[in-house]
């Protein structure tokens, strides 16, 4: 992707000192013209990333009551308390990381495989590929908050249309045999509202994986196929031998990416069950943000807030050395444009 | 992006029909077909109801077409001006989603520019910084921005809307990334033609980079279209919702007169779909490679 041109774009006249590498300039401007450029940026970066990063951790070391006047110094008891069982917060907070932990282990999965085999289909060579490309993606550009009262109307018990099908074309008989009668609550009873949730994020999100895996599979060399076929792999071989290894380096990033964005969860559930039945499906996010900006307790909601991040970092780094390229050294990926940025 | 897709097991020699092929043809295509079912139904069916009656939309078995296109769910929104003001929505959600697409562009693109291209102390320390901030997850910092946009006299107005949200990595990285993969003859030309950083930087770094600057408009348009959480929380008065936040409290006021949330749902899908219509090279392009840089 990056030249790194050596060879001189013209002769230079007696170059004395070495070229700079990857053909950089020698300085040109004043002293103060990047930081003139960055002035802006930074600025806002500043006010809206840096210092809410602080200002987050020292509202997590205080009593921070938006609505009073005494913000008092509690040390580490906001975090604390969200490990004794005796406080209010902490069955709150738990139960909310239950309900996101249960959202991110049944979407996750799913949110993986399928958009692998929709790339897989869609890679292939047919009249209006691009087209169903582009519709398999589209419910990706609705926000969640049309995709949630459209599934609202959807999945409604009584006039959604999803329960007429289910019952007009004798599926109903299928579910029958698991003791499940017309109509199936799909918002109001469990397991039916995980399996909504679920149902509606892949609908809205498996387009955004597959795009993604549609790049990885055209990065993988066609050559690794025909010598594949050489061997005469089947087409299952070539899958398991050339195209999962080739797109280790996207899966890392998809799964990474898919279990952020499924524990961030907070749209779906308002909108669609109001974290109901009950509050099986309040997501640790809705209760951070109920804590914090409902009822004002800003200092445990923002220990709350920490605290699941770090458990968010820690999942992460598990997933990269889970799928991490430790038994293949011989593919690395090419890293020009990383290497590029320490210069 | 890359060549054309090579199709890893493409067959070379078009074998003639046999009646495995054909089969296996066939559900190819009704595979694609109920895909497109599947994906494109839910939108359509939006829409569909948005024009039906009251009566029509809750009625069984459902109608898949409106037997008379009814605009009475639009005429009840348009109505609503006090307590739904819906035209307000569609106004507010188009100055802050363009606002904030503006503004990223303008300093995204003058940060990326210094990182890219220029040498100062701190240029390593500093770009490492603002990438490192892609890891931590959003909510972090909706607690103390709502504090520190509650200082500045933000609250329900749309600068909430507008400037926090350009404070992010993103922006920077992809384009410093692209910014980067200019050839740089072209710069040293115009400088020995005695044009200035700021010269170079508007008359030849920003027209060679129309691609990636079209991909991070579009992409930042439609994220502060879409956002939802944020201006749930920041915005209180009616007047002042974005279509997110108003089809929260239209879903709210109207809880199964369907046609009408659909109505409005329709309203705020309208206007991203036709946008995805026409950009779709550049939202697919900037999604697949924001996969590839990961």
């Amino acid at each position: 992707m990056v030249q790194q041109s050596t060879a001189p774009a013209r002769p230079r006249p007696a170059a004395k000192q070495p070229v700079p590498r990857a053909g950089r300039r020698v300085r040109r401007h004043a002293w103060w013209t990047p930081y003139a450029f960055l002035a802006p940026f930074l600025a806002i970066f500043g006010t809206f990333v840096a210092f809410p990063a602080v200002l987050g951790v020292w509202m997590s070391l205080h009593d921070w009551d938006y609505l009073l006047p005494n913000k008092p110094f509690v040390g580490l008891d906001n975090y604390l308390d969200l490990f004794s069982s005796a406080t209010s917060a902490f069955s709150r907070f738990w139960d909310g990381m239950i309900a996101t932990g249960t959202f991110v282990l049944a979407s996750v999965p799913l949110l993986i495989v399928l958009p692998l085999f929709m790339a897989l289909l869609l890679n292939r060579r047919f009249p209006g590929r691009t087209f169903m490309r582009g519709v398999i993606f589209m419910p990706y550009v609705l926000g969640v908050a049309v995709v949630g009262v459209l599934f609202r109307f959807i999945l409604d018990p009584n006039i959604g249309i999803l329960n007429f099908l289910i019952e007009r074309s004798g599926l109903i008989h299928v579910f029958g045999l698991f003791g499940v009668d017309a109509p199936i609550p799909w918002i109001t009873a469990q397991p039916w509202a995980w399996i909504s949730l679920v149902g509606l994020t892949v609908w809205w999100t498996l387009g955004f994986n597959t795009i993604i895996y549609i790049a990885g599979l055209q990065d993988i060399p066609s050559d690794l196929y025909d010598a594949a076929k050489v061997d005469g792999a089947s087409r299952r071989q070539q899958f398991r031998h050339v195209t999962l290894p080739g797109l280790r380096p996207v899966m890392v990033f998809v799964v990474t990416l898919t279990v952020l964005a499924s524990a961030n969860m907070f749209g779906q559930s308002d909108l669609v069950t109001s974290g109901g039945p009950g509050d099986s499906t309040r997501t640790v996010l809705m209760v951070i943000l109920d804590e914090g900006l409902g009822a004002y307790r800003m200092g445990t909601a923002a220990a709350m807030g920490y605290l699941l991040s770090v458990v968010l970092g820690i999942v992460s780094i598990i997933n990269f050395l889970a799928l991490r390229d430790s038994d293949r050294p011989r593919r690395r990926r090419r890293t020009s444009t990383a290497t590029e940025g320490t210069g | 992006m890359t060549t054309t897709a090579s199709r890893p097991t493409a067959r070379n020699t078009r074998p003639r029909m046999t009646a495995g092929t054909m089969l296996r043809s066939s559900m190819f295509w009704l595979m694609l077909a109920a895909l497109f079912v599947t994906f494109f139904g839910p939108i359509l069916w939006m829409g569909s109801t948005s024009l039906k009656t009251y009566g029509e939309a809750t009625s069984i078995p459902p109608t898949i077409l409106p037997s008379t296109f009814d605009t009475s769910a639009y005429d009840t929104l348009l109505s609503l001006d006090g307590q739904y003001p819906v035209l307000r929505w569609v106004l507010n959600s188009l100055v802050a989603a363009a606002g904030h697409m503006l503004l990223v562009l303008v300093v995204a693109s003058m940060a990326a520019y210094a990182l890219a291209r220029l040498q100062f102390r701190g240029r390593g320390l500093i770009f490492t910084l603002i990438v490192s901030t892609l890891f931590v997850p959003g909510f972090v910092f909706i607690m103390p921005n709502y504090l520190i946009i509650d200082q500045l006299g933000w609250l329900n107005t749309v600068w909430a809307l507008i400037v926090p949200g350009a404070a992010g990595a993103f922006g920077v990285f992809f384009l410093r990334q692209f910014f980067v993969a200019i050839p740089s003859e072209l710069e040293e030309a115009a400088a020995l033609d005695g044009a200035n950083h700021w010269q170079v930087f508007t008359r030849v770094v920003l027209p060679n980079a129309k691609p990636a600057l079209a991909t991070l408009a579009v992409l930042s348009f439609l994220g502060n279209w879409n956002d939802y959480i944020w201006p749930v929380y920041v915005l209180f008065s009616p007047e002042r919702l974005t279509l997110p936040a108003g089809l929260k409290l239209l879903q709210g006021a109207y809880v199964t007169d369907y046609p009408v949330i659909m109505a409005g749902a329709f309203v705020a899908s309208v206007p991203v779909l036709i946008l995805f219509i026409f950009t779709q090279r550049y939202i697919i392009e900037g999604v697949a490679r924001s996969g590839l840089k990961g």
